[in-house]
């Protein structure tokens, strides 16, 4: 199990910002070079980007890296050149299910002759269409290669014409539909990114919005939210303290030879229990307890 | 020779003298003399006020080879120091000392004296800029003396430096010489780096810009230590006294290393009811201070004091209640000012109470902890802040001995690189302050205690902070930049670095063509 | 590799470089302008050469201006600059 509970979009062309990348924090973070390039540099930052993941330490930080649309001029060559020094994930934009196809077989012959095993280039679509967003269970199902969905919602809105506002009610439906759609396919539903990265209120508040629907993690596109994820996402001491006393009571069961017992006079049954380790797994993954 | 840190020194420095070698941060000291200072009587009839700087230069009977002594608190926007050596250049007076408490770029023209021979040493605690350049390429006659803001104070008390006349700039003035600086267009504040110059100068002048009538309260400086006051039309530049406000950094590697930081003075145990704290004003040092703010919030933490250069960050934290004084030596921008003026309880310090290792105690001692930074930093925690890793002089001491030396937990927070600069290296270039004082590094990548203080990496080792040795820091920073090439220098020395206690912890050298 | 246009890749932002490359007679000739020029000059020209010697470029006029760049960085700004000469 890997928390992914923010993904740090950082400029695919910027080597200051590429070099201190790992150490801001992020469980992820993804190398753009897509929207954050201009057109005229999209060669320089495929190389900077090629570089860096071939010498740079990027230890206890997944790396992904967005390259441009294969419908694009740039998307071949981004994956020719990035897939061959393995980041850990790409990012596929404006995915269909007939990219993701496409995208898999192309992976598995680099994979292939760069000696890689198969199959350990991640691919994370990127939902920012309403059709993305409609066929999102086809392409999920396009490769075995998926880990998780990033919802993009300032294309998705602006595809369909309507206005994104703070409160985000215009796309409920879309969050609803990723984390339901990943959850089925146990896969992670990355929220779109907040924004206005002056507005912590609204992001947290955002955030909480996002989790409550069940999406896993979030965008981030400024370093300073990370925290304020990250306090969202994790769990709290209370659930934590609660988790600890339920598997302890769990123990004890055990040892007393009880297939049923009740902690606080509720029963506690498989999914209580699954939830309690669930817990406890992403507390210590997340260094808020120790082993 | 060597010193204890195996720096290699000569046993007679020409225009410096003997050296004594730095044997430890608190083996010399026992029991110490003060000077003894011959003052001109003022008669009752007596008038103190003068027409002019070149007047006030007479009365003093300036001569060639004298020590004429500055201090700091106007920074960047001082105009006194090139009023007044302007107006010694001008009378033809050669071979001067000057001793400055910290010299900026601002002080570009005393470059030219140094070339023409009116200037041939200088003291200072801190300097940067065309001044520093011209010492670094050994213009000046004799090596500059560089020490701490707690020696330059004892060695004015000791009669190691002995001023001939000191100018002190004075934004409020009365005629018989009360001075504060509080009031004018000028102010700056406090006065502490000043005080020492004047209780031991034989002479004191007060430059001023805001005469007043008599008496100028509050009265930092008395009239009993001031000799003569020349008016004039400004003092300084307001823009380069004083910034408007002072920001907590955005940089998110700066706040990551400050958060740091602060959860390593949590672990510590010294973050409790009458915690006491200094911090830089620029940066990521005062980026920690942030997050000292929020952890004092959060558990109802209510500080004693805070110390040092004082900022508008740090008075909010005083008028929040988390501190319940503050000692003020300096003040860094407007808010700190005003409220140096208005609140009883935040103190002006002088630069002896402030850091004097040679006194009966100064505020240094009643530090828990002090956060610091750094040029470079190496395998003994030895760090420099002295010389660039170009070998050219860009800083000094200032505080940072003093604090180390004084507090219980001294931490550096710097970048590992800057720019392609490992900071962590195998021997520093220069060593302002001794390692034995340091106790902490952190980095972006990693935080490193000092070996002698276990106490602390068991504390540390039940956080989750990434705690490694230097060496480890160091290796990292190298698999990331390489090992830089070595600097060449002269066998000329350009500067003598003194330690707090008046002993030499390093010399600077001239760096090779 | 043969240099056809003079081009540049790069910039002069802190952490990076701006590199010029231009069509040579005469080998390869390096100008390097460095704020770390004292302390890593040698390995900053050594990384520059090495990645023309790569790329199979013999003859070619780089004027670089580094701005305490990274390795990984010199090489991809000098590659690019190559590739957007051929």
């Amino acid at each position: 199990m890997k928390l992914r509970r923010t993904m740090l979009f950082m400029p695919g062309n910027n080597p200051g910002m590429i070099q201190n990348a790992p150490i801001l924090g992020a469980d992820s973070i993804i190398l753009d070079l897509e929207d954050a390039v201009s057109l005229d540099e999209k060669d320089a930052a495929r190389l900077l980007v090629k570089n860096a993941l071939e010498t740079l330490d990027f230890t206890g930080c997944e790396v992904v890296v967005r390259i441009n649309s294969i419908k694009s001029d740039f998307g071949y060559d981004d994956l020719n050149v990035i897939a061959r020094v393995k980041p850990d994930a790409i990012l596929v934009p404006k995915a269909t299910e007939e990219d993701i196809e496409e995208i898999d077989e192309i992976l598995s012959t680099i994979e292939r002759e760069e000696k890689f095993k198969l199959g350990s280039i991640k691919l994370i679509p990127l939902v920012e269409t309403a059709l993305g967003l409609e066929n999102i269970r086809e392409t999920i199902l396009a490769s075995k290669r998926n880990i998780a969905v990033l919802l993009g919602a300032e294309d998705l809105t602006a595809d369909m014409g309507i206005k994104r506002t703070r409160e985000g009610n215009e796309i409920f439906y879309a969050r609803s539909k990723v984390a339901s759609v990943c959850r089925a396919f146990k896969i992670d539903a990355i929220d779109t990114p907040f924004a206005d990265v002056n507005d912590i209120e609204g992001l947290i508040e955002d955030t909480k919005r996002a989790k409550a629907i069940g999406m896993t993690g979030k965008a981030a596109i400024n370093p300073r939210q990370i925290d304020y994820i990250h306090d969202v996402f994790s769990p709290t001491m209370e659930e934590i303290m609660y988790a600890k006393r339920v598997l302890h009571a769990k123990e004890e069961a055990l040892r007393e030879g009880k297939g049923v017992f009740s902690l606080d006079g509720k029963m506690v049954d498989a999914p209580v229990i699954q939830r309690a380790e669930n817990i406890i797994m992403k507390a210590k993954l997340a260094g808020i307890i120790r082993e | 020779m060597e010193n204890i840190l195996g720096r290699v020194l000569p046993d007679y420095i020409e225009g410096y003298g003997e050296v004594k070698p730095f044997s430890g941060a608190f083996s010399n000291l026992g029991v110490k003399g003060k000077s003894q200072v011959f003052v001109k009587c003022v008669s009752p009839r007596d008038v103190k006020l003068l027409n002019s700087i070149r007047e006030a230069l007479e009365k003093c009977e300036i001569k060639d080879g004298m020590t004429v002594s500055f201090h700091h608190h106007l920074r960047n926007g001082d105009y006194v120091l090139n009023m007044v050596m302007d107006e010694i250049a001008n009378m033809g007076i050669k071979d001067i000392k000057v001793a400055a408490s910290s010299i900026f770029p601002v002080h570009a023209p005393l470059v030219e004296h140094i070339k023409n021979g009116v200037v041939t040493g200088i003291y200072a605690n801190y300097m940067s800029g065309p001044v520093a350049e011209a010492v670094s390429k050994g213009l000046l006659k004799y090596p500059a003396i560089m020490h701490t803001h707690g020696g330059r104070a004892r060695a004015i008390e000791s009669g190691d430096l002995k001023i001939d006349i000191a100018f002190i700039a004075a934004p409020t003035c009365d005629e018989y010489g009360n001075i504060n600086g509080v009031y004018g267009p000028s102010a700056c504040g406090s006065l502490g780096y000043a005080i020492p110059d004047a209780m031991y100068a034989k002479r004191v002048v007060a430059i001023t810009d805001n005469l007043v009538s008599y008496p100028a309260c509050p009265i930092e400086i008395s009239q009993e230590y001031v000799d003569f006051i020349v008016k004039v039309d400004s003092i300084g530049d307001p823009k380069g006294i004083v910034s408007g406000t002072t920001k907590i950094t955005k940089d998110p590697v700066g706040l990551k290393i400050a958060k740091m930081a602060a959860q390593v003075i949590e672990a510590s145990g010294l973050l409790k009811d009458g915690f006491s704290f200094q911090t830089g004003a620029g940066g990521i040092s005062l980026a920690v201070a942030k997050y000292v703010r929020d952890l004092m919030k959060n558990k109802g933490i209510k500080g004693s004091f805070a110390a040092g250069g004082i900022t508008g960050y740090i008075v909010d934290m005083f008028e929040e209640g988390l501190f319940e004084a503050l000692f003020d030596v300096q003040c860094f921008d407007l808010k700190a000012v005003e409220s140096y003026r208005r609140n009883v309880a935040h103190q002006g310090m002088s630069a002896s109470l402030y850091g004097n290792p040679h006194n009966k105690g100064a505020v240094v001692n009643r530090l828990d902890v002090m956060i610091l930074g750094a040029t470079e930093i190496d395998l003994d925690f030895n760090v420099n802040v002295t010389t660039g890793s170009d070998g050219i002089i860009m800083g000094g001491s200032g505080g940072h001995s003093d604090t180390a030396a004084g507090s219980k937990l001294a931490i550096v927070v710097t970048k590992l690189l800057k720019g392609r600069l490992p900071i962590v290296v195998d021997k520093v270039t220069t060593v302002t302050t001794p390692g034995e004082t340091i106790d902490v590094v952190v980095t972006e990548r990693g935080i490193a205690v000092n070996p002698k203080r276990q106490d602390l990496i068991e504390k540390l080792k039940n956080t989750n902070l990434p705690i490694m040795t230097i060496e480890e820091l160091k290796s990292i920073a190298e698999k990331m930049v390489g090992v830089p090439e070595k600097i060449e220098f002269d066998d000329k020395i350009v500067a003598v670095v003194e330690y707090r206690d008046g002993t030499v912890i390093d010399v600077v050298k001239k760096v090779k063509e | 590799m043969k240099i056809v246009n003079p081009a540049k890749a790069g910039s002069l932002e802190s952490n990076d470089i701006f590199i010029m490359v231009f069509p040579n007679e005469k080998g390869i000739e390096i100008e390097l302008e460095s704020i770390v020029i004292k302390q890593f000059g040698k390995k900053i020209r050594k990384v520059i050469e090495d990645t023309l010697k790569e790329l199979e470029v013999e003859n070619v006029k780089v004027i670089a201006k580094d701005r305490g760049a990274l390795d990984y960085t010199i090489k991809a700004r000098v590659e690019t600059a190559i590739r957007r000469a051929m």
